[in-house]
């Protein structure tokens, strides 16, 4: 009987604004697993929607911005929560996608889902580790605290599908930016069940948005883009970053650069992702009266 | 029942035994009697509205690019009536429109000014300081803008001030309570009057289509307007939701396109509230194409009325010019 059901073939779409409509262009492209079979459709996303993508960023950013650090932790915390609810569809992915082993996939979600909690927790206490109060030759207070710098573009790494991509993105979430993420582009089905995680935890519509497709062609309108605030190369195709970055000084972008080749994931990333995406704001309090 | 207020209220219009002015031909005589003036209107063939929201549907789908959309936001921005009608306005707020509205990319002197400043009557003399000799007119809205809700001697009071203060351009609003109530012919009167209270400024009705319910109503309320010598016909006072859609500057635009085939007089139109994007704002200049033609697509017969259209029609404007997209950092805030 069960030998008879039709498939059920996937398409799956971009993650924009809490919404996951199709690519403007309606370009869609297949995604096989490492052996070269054929998993499910993926959206090809255009310029387009990157565009798209950024208005609904820059939308939600003052509110995101604007969550108290310890209800920022509270929302991420739910979506390892939803992220583990979602474990043995992940673990089925990473393999696939990765060609691992499947206890070498369980122990790169397990390490993702660590990850996002780990960030989770980071969120009120970067201000005690970034900031502090500044002694100064005068009769002020003065301190200074990090900031979410705004809408900030992620070039998602192209191998790490799942490890790689909460790598990148959680820093940009625990510190009140908001993203655009373009996808790794062999590999973006975990990406893809990532999204319908956050849709359906506390993340506002517009703080994450997922674009599947080829980071070459939208690496270039993302660092032109004058509403873009900071942009993560990590997952850059090769050579091209150089260009990315030089697009990006333009508009004065904050560029974290690529590594020369893609990182082992697992390793304590300290706070290296977390500060590129800060400003430093310096408060200058007069005191008495 | 004495104290209704009446149609025919004689204090209401100035009373210097002079007759009102009759239509033009070949419409003279439908005002002659209240009767006769409504039989006119409710005469007018019906709208079809199923009909009017798929034409618009179809011509919303044009695709405008490259050349064509560097055209159409160029003659958009030289459309625009900036606007600004809140009861925080201050004389510094009207300067610093007046500023944006003759360079409003400060950054390419290649960008055309706007065609309009609007305001309240009593900052009308603000905008006209500000604008000096630009070319760009300063409309004023008045008649106890946006209710309607006075007397007639205070809106033409009202109308006066705003053009003693310096405004070419009044836009007034009609009064929507008497033409839901049938009273068509004080609607007209009342537009006669404002419209010599004017003098040279030119006079825009502002129908509020928000508040007349049908299409049918629409399309006889631009008629009021037209006859009664309004130089412009307007949907909206951008105070009430819907304002300017694309169905309803439908039926107003074949109103004009009737009306001058009638008559041979050309009507403006503008509507106003509503339209925030390039792509709003490139459909209506695609509407008036395929409605009017040509002839309207100039600022002297058909304006945007809005506030923060401009801003997008700048930044899709920077967009073409420099290749990239353009974020609201690079555009006032207003």
């Amino acid at each position: 009987m069960s030998s008879d059901r039709l498939a059920v073939r996937k398409t799956y779409k971009l993650y924009v604004n809490g919404a996951f409509p199709r690519s403007e262009s309606g370009r869609t492209y297949e995604v096989t697993d490492a052996k070269g079979h054929f998993l499910a459709n993926a959206a090809r996303a255009s310029r387009k929607d990157a565009r798209d993508a950024v208005v609904a960023a820059r939308a939600a950013f003052r509110k995101w911005s604007g969550t108290t650090a310890y209800n920022r932790g509270q929302v991420l915390y739910r979506v390892a929560e939803v992220m583990e609810g979602r474990h043995v569809q992940f673990c089925e992915e990473v393999a696939q996608s990765e060609g691992l082993s499947s206890s070498k996939a369980r122990a790169a979600v397990d390490a993702a889902i660590d990850r996002w909690v780990w960030y989770a927790g980071w969120t009120d206490k970067l201000a005690a580790v970034l900031g502090g109060a500044n002694p100064v030759a005068g009769p002020y207070f003065d301190f200074s605290m990090p900031e979410p710098t705004g809408v900030v573009a992620v070039l998602a790494p192209q191998q790490s599908s799942l490890l790689g991509l909460v790598s990148v993105l959680a820093p940009v979430l625990a510190t009140g930016s908001t993203a655009v993420v373009v996808t790794s582009k062999e590999r973006p089905l975990p990406a893809i069940t990532l999204a319908e995680v956050l849709a359906t935890s506390d993340v506002p519509g517009g703080v994450v948005n997922l674009l599947t497709g080829d980071a070459e062609e939208l690496g270039t309108w993302l660092a032109e883009h004058a509403d873009v605030d900071a942009i993560d190369l990590t997952g850059a195709p090769a050579g091209r970053a150089m260009e990315f970055e030089r697009e990006a000084a333009g508009t004065v972008k904050r560029v974290l650069r690529p590594p020369a080749t893609e990182p082992d994931w697992t390793a304590d990333p300290g706070l290296s992702r977390m500060t590129p995406f800060l400003e430093t704001k310096t408060v200058w309090h007069p005191i008495g009266v | 029942m004495a104290c209704m207020t009446h149609v025919l209220d004689p204090d209401a219009l100035p009373d210097d035994g002079r007759a009102l002015m009759a239509p033009l031909p070949p419409y003279d005589d439908v005002t002659r009697s209240d009767s006769a003036f409504r039989a006119f209107l409710h005469g007018l063939p019906g709208v079809d509205q199923v009909g009017a929201e798929s034409r618009v549907a179809m011509l919303g789908t044009r695709s405008i690019k490259t050349t064509s959309k560097a055209w159409a936001i160029d003659t958009a921005i030289s459309m625009v009536d900036l606007t600004t009608l809140e009861g925080a306005d201050t004389p510094g707020k009207v300067r610093s429109l007046a500023a944006k509205a003759r360079r409003p990319d400060p950054g390419d002197p290649a960008c055309p000014h706007v065609a309009a400043v609007c305001v309240y009557g009593d900052l009308a003399g603000v905008a006209r300081e500000a604008l000096g000799d630009s070319g760009i007119h300063v409309a004023a809205v008045a008649t106890a803008f946006p209710s309607g809700r006075a007397s007639r001697a205070v809106k033409i009071a009202d109308v006066q001030d705003a053009v003693a203060n310096g405004a070419d351009e009044i836009d007034m609003v009609i009064d929507r309570g008497a033409f839901l109530s049938g009273r068509y012919l004080d609607v007209y009167e009342e537009i006669v009057a404002v419209k010599e209270a004017c003098g040279d400024a030119h006079l825009k009705v502002i129908l509020e289509t928000g508040e007349l319910v049908t299409l049918d109503n629409v399309r006889r309320a631009s008629w009021i307007a037209m006859l009664a010598g309004g130089d412009f016909i307007k949907t909206s006072t951008g105070k009430v939701n819907p304002a300017a859609t694309l169905p309803v500057s439908l039926v107003m635009l074949e109103a004009v396109r009737d009306f001058r085939a009638a008559t041979g007089r050309q009507i403006g139109f503008k509507p106003a509230g509503g339209i925030r994007t390039t792509k709003d704002a490139i459909k209506h200049l695609v509407l008036i194409n395929e409605t009017v033609g040509a002839d309207w697509l100039d600022p002297d017969w058909f304006r945007f009325g809005a506030s923060s259209l401009l801003n997008d029609l700048l930044l899709q404007r920077q967009k073409l010019r420099t290749g990239h997209y353009s974020g609201p950092d690079y555009v006032t805030v207003d």
